[in-house]
């Protein structure tokens, strides 16, 4: 479904990706792992289209999208969950959640997803007129999930989801990224908890310092010796 | 208390014209950032297209200032797209001389093409009516300025607050990079806001061509500053605090020149600046926000 291919991309005369290769199957739930600065947000900013490659492609779709608009990426179906959450502050709940399905014009369509997510995250159905800023951080997260979600999106990218978050918390979240992709979206997940991520993944990267070191199938990647000593405590 | 009142009728419209002055202001800033120090010649290109609407065309006030809004909320727009989005990415600096250099470029570009004299805007165009309520003499003129005002700040207001473009504009100003991957398109966003507030400016214009009679080249300059001051006094990028700073700018403005000697009116007004810069920079309805984790 989408492929990264071979990409390069500099933050000025800092290489952040070397050569960078991935594949996210339809269907999937791909995870990106690696430390703070490894790359893993570059990664996931150069599929949305916020930054540009200087070599290598993205192909969603078997479609050339390196040089497409970010809104135009969005138009296609690719939906993030920027780290950090990135809520609107200042916005309501419920107008966070149009903007997610700011591209979309079926007000009934989009009523029926605010209702899905509303059913999903009943807090923030709770809290739908307040403003954004106000919500503690596990509900800024599911903000942002949801926003996402009213994208209608076919691939989600989700960039450390559990940030921040209290360990219950975390868990909640990790069985909401396992429910929405078991009704048919693709994920790629970008985490620091390596061990949370490939519990949920089918398939995984390593990254350290712009590159892919290791890939396989999750279930590979929780055995290797080497990730078990650098990523999971042991 | 007759003369109180008086000053307050004067003081409420002069203000209403600062505020539509400062909106466009504080619009600007809070989605790029930028003091656009060229927008108070923008509402004196506003001035002259309502100017030669009434003179050359031989519209009514209204409609000239329709077609001065369109005028240059398309001339805003061009601003923006050749002045200042290639230095979106650079330092703010390099944008804010940049807005001067434009600044500059109207003033004299018009001074070239029509000459620097003032020209007196056609009083058949708003024959001047004096009412008398309670010992206060109120001219229609004020009536038309502050009503025009008011209605364009709720027009404004419901854009901003209801439609998906004024949604878009907020999301846009608050996290430009979150509002790119909701597909907004930044670049649009922008000319959109760049093309309304130099429409209240072009407004504005015309309300102080009313007001004051005459319109001239170098118009915009003190007007603009005010109309900064009050953008600042009212916390920058913060569109009721445009308003209210607009108001306050102007009813200080006569008070001063009411009460005390309006030689100090403008010294007055930029005092105001030096204060609110030393006592609260983030102006009357500016907060600290901090974020959460």
């Amino acid at each position: 479904m989408l492929a990264v291919k071979e990409i390069d991309v500099y933050y000025g005369a800092i290489h952040a990706l070397k050569n960078l290769s991935l594949d996210v199957e339809q269907g999937s739930i791909v995870t990106l792992i690696g430390a703070n600065g490894a790359g893993k947000t570059t990664a996931l900013k150069t599929i949305s289209g916020i930054l540009r490659p200087s070599s290598g492609a993205v192909l969603y779709k078997g479609k050339d999208i390196t040089k497409t608009a970010p809104e135009n990426i969005v138009a296609l179906g690719i939906s993030q969950v920027p780290e950090g959450r990135r809520v609107f502050q200042t916005m309501s709940v419920l107008e966070n959640l149009e903007m997610g399905a700011y591209l979309r014009s079926n007000k009934k369509e989009i009523q029926k997803d605010m209702e899905n997510v509303f059913a999903r995250f009943p807090r923030l159905k709770e809290r739908r007129k307040q403003e954004a800023g106000t919500l503690s951080g596990g509900e800024q997260q599911m903000l942002a999930i949801g926003r996402a979600l009213m994208a209608q999106p076919e691939l989600l990218l989700m960039d450390e989801p559990s940030m921040g978050l209290a360990p219950l918390l975390v868990k909640e979240i990790f069985d909401i990224i396992k429910d929405i992709n078991s009704r048919g979206t693709t994920i790629l997940l970008v985490e620091q908890n390596a061990n949370m991520a490939l519990s949920i993944a089918d398939k995984a990267y390593v990254i350290e310092t712009g590159e892919i070191v290791l890939e396989g199938s999750a279930e590979q990647l929780l055995k290797s010796e080497e990730v078990k000593k650098a990523y999971l405590g042991g | 208390m007759i003369e109180f009142a008086q000053q307050l009728v004067n003081g409420l419209s002069l203000g209403a014209i600062y505020a539509l002055i400062a909106l466009g202001y504080t619009m600007v800033y809070g989605i790029i950032k930028l003091i656009n120090f060229a927008h108070g010649d923008v509402m004196m290109v506003g001035a002259y297209v309502g100017f030669f609407s009434i003179t050359l065309l031989g519209t009514n006030i209204l409609a000239a200032m329709l077609v001065a809004m369109l005028f240059c909320a398309i001339l805003g727009v061009i601003i923006e797209k050749v002045a200042y989005r290639p230095l979106r990415n650079s330092t703010r600096i390099a944008a804010l001389i940049t807005a001067i250099g434009v600044s500059l470029f109207l003033e004299y570009i018009t001074i070239f093409i029509l000459g620097p004299a003032q020209k007196v805007f056609p009083s058949s165009a708003f024959p001047i009516t004096e009412y008398h309520i309670a010992g206060i003499s109120i001219l229609n003129k004020n009536i038309f300025v502050f009503i025009s005002a008011v209605v364009l700040m709720l027009i404004l207001q419901y854009i901003i607050k209801w439609t998906k473009t004024g949604k878009a504009m907020r999301a846009v100003s608050l996290d430009m990079e979150a509002a790119v991957l909701m597909g907004i398109s930044v670049d649009k966003t922008i000319s959109i806001t760049f093309a309304i507030g130099s429409a209240l400016a072009a407004a504005a214009g015309v309300m102080v061509g009313v007001y004051y009679n005459t319109i001239n080249p170098l118009m915009g300059i003190i007007p603009g500053l005010k109309a900064f001051v009050a953008a600042v006094l009212g916390g920058i990028g913060i569109i009721p605090g445009a308003m209210v700073g607009g108001f306050v700018m102007g009813l200080l403005e006569t008070m001063v020149s009411g009460y005390g000697n309006s030689m100090y009116r403008d010294a007055v007004a930029f005092g105001v600046l030096i204060l609110i810069l030393l006592i609260k920079p983030t102006g009357l309805f500016g907060k600290n926000t901090g974020e959460k984790v």
